[in-house]
């Protein structure tokens, strides 16, 4: 019977629930869904990471290559992060090129990336005007059920900090770049951030990671990044209903506990790996 | 709509804008509207802010595609065209955020099934880009005559090195900001309607852009109602 009511009416149905302060499935409005990360995963990326929040399965693969820097910013090197939502994750995505929500988030986390000054770009270079690094950050969902910015960012984070750069050294002689395999390099992460997404529901009701079906039915989102001192990086709010100062204080609360979580989620990770080898 | 008026222009006036914090430094750059200047879409404004210059249009309640149209309420669509290339990804985000903050604004279950469509035009982009389009965006809507339950306005911060707040940042101000954010306000309560935020700042900071924003926002709502009055006015 709830199954009827929840295809025919799912607004009243999750109105249901939200009136007695509890989610349809078992969460508290404040709750996130359990949240598991795996590094690594790909043997042949550079660096790799996936990332389950609830049903929500994001990947991440970081391949660097070698490449002349930009002319307008001779001694950086650049990343270039892209999210892709195949076919595979939802039966809201079709096969083409992508679609708005996946050039959205892309230029989300770049943005994301530049606001939080996650790595120097400068180490990224290797000589000044000839050759530097540019890591190809691919985020692909394989399973879509809401709050896929938060995913992404943490996948990122874990896969960048999983990334291993070989040694590269110009040979004076002929010129030419000699990558040596075997020495490798991590990366230096200066920054933390960590995403937060909120749905609001009839103006009022604030509720954290939203399942898909939330997200489809609510009236507003709302995505904060903070990093780990506590700076905003982000404060996405694509439109929708108006927020009070209040609530919005109220998530940037909330998003502030999240980060601690996440920190000490990727940092036990991290370690684990490193124990292991 | 069927007043085929003469398209009039308003300039607003640029104001210092006092604010009890003393070291941010609040001014407008000159604004100004000028409404129904095309003939094909329903209706049509430019907004100029400074030198930023937008041109907006919107056809709607128009056809809708079977595979977009919505059962019980209309399907908006907006489109972002640059001054050079191909709208690219960046135009994309843009979209999203004016196209939620109409969604917002209109009553899309007045016309199920339909489609309201806003274009929006670059013509000169020297900063405030994203606030000038939803400025000219509000003013084809009111232009088209669209019910709308409340009308939004825009503004952009930035917080330069040094930590100061400036509104409505120029293109230069822009590149060597710290951090830029940009708030659509609604008319009715001066509530935030939509975020879109770059750079790294604090909390007390963000508060204290919110807070210079919806001042503003005050004056850009005078000049709708003003445009508006003078507009409405000439009609015998």
């Amino acid at each position: 019977m709830a199954a009827g009511f929840k295809t025919a009416e799912p607004l009243e149905y999750h109105r249901s629930f939200l009136k007695e302060n509890c989610r349809s499935d078992g969460r508290e409005l404040g709750e996130f869904r359990p949240t598991t990360l795996n590094i690594s995963s790909i043997s042949t990326a550079d660096g790799s990471a996936l990332v389950k929040i609830g049903n929500t399965t994001v990947i991440c693969g970081i391949k660097a290559e070698l490449t002349m820097p930009p002319s307008d910013a001779p001694n950086k090197g650049y990343m270039v992060p892209n999210v892709d939502l195949p076919p595979l994750c939802s039966s809201k995505f079709r096969p083409g090129p992508p679609g708005e929500q996946a050039q959205a988030a892309s230029q989300f986390i770049a943005d994301v990336i530049e606001s939080s000054d996650l790595i120097n770009m400068e180490e990224l270079c290797i000589e000044k005007s000839k050759l530097c690094w540019v890591l190809y950050c691919d985020i692909m969902c394989l399973d879509y059920d809401g709050n896929l910015l938060d995913a992404c960012i943490i996948v990122l984070l874990a896969a960048l900090k999983n990334a291993q750069l070989s040694e590269v050294t110009i040979n004076k002689e002929t010129d030419l770049a000699e990558v040596d395999i075997q020495k490798k390099k991590p990366l230096k992460i200066n920054r933390l951030p960590v995403g937060s997404s909120f749905a609001v529901f009839d103006d009022s009701i604030i509720i954290v990671d939203p399942t898909a079906e939330e997200e489809s039915l609510s009236t507003a989102l709302l995505t904060v990044v903070t990093d780990e001192e506590d700076r905003l990086c982000a404060v996405h709010k694509p439109g929708g209903t108006s927020l009070s100062g209040e609530k919005l204080q109220h998530c940037i609360n909330r998003a502030i506990t999240r980060n601690k979580e996440i920190s000490k989620l990727v940092g036990k990770v991290i370690e684990s790996t490193k124990t292991a080898k | 709509m069927t007043l085929k008026s003469a398209s009039c222009a308003t300039r607003g006036l640029c104001l210092r804008t006092m604010t009890e914090l003393d070291q941010s430094c609040s001014v407008l750059r000159e604004y100004g509207s000028e409404q129904s200047l095309l003939s094909k879409p329903d209706g049509s404004s430019t907004f100029v802010q400074g030198d930023t210059s937008i041109l907006a249009g919107v056809y709607g309640p128009a056809e809708v595609k079977v595979s977009k149209e919505i059962y019980d309420r209309a399907t908006v669509e907006v489109l972002i065209q640059p001054k050079m290339g191909l709208p690219g990804v960046r135009e994309r985000t843009r979209e999203q955020c004016v196209r939620e903050t109409c969604k917002a604004a209109l009553l899309l279950t007045l016309h199920p099934r339909s489609s309201v469509t806003v274009i929006l035009q670059v013509i000169h982009d020297d900063g405030s880009l994203l606030s000038c389009c939803l400025n000219a965006a509000c003013m084809a809507l009111m232009d088209a005559g669209l019910p709308m339950s409340h009308l939004f306005c825009s503004v952009t911060c930035a917080i330069s090195k040094e930590g100061q707040i400036i509104i409505d940042p120029t293109a230069r101000q822009e590149k060597e900001c710290r951090a830029l954010l940009t708030f659509a306000i609604e008319s009715v309560e001066c509530n935030v309607l939509m975020s879109s935020t770059t750079g790294s700042f604090s909390v007390q900071e963000l508060q204290q852009c919110i807070a210079i924003s919806q001042k503003a926002s005050e004056q850009i709502f005078q000049f709708y109602r003003d445009s508006v009055k003078r507009r409405y006015s000439k009609i015998k």
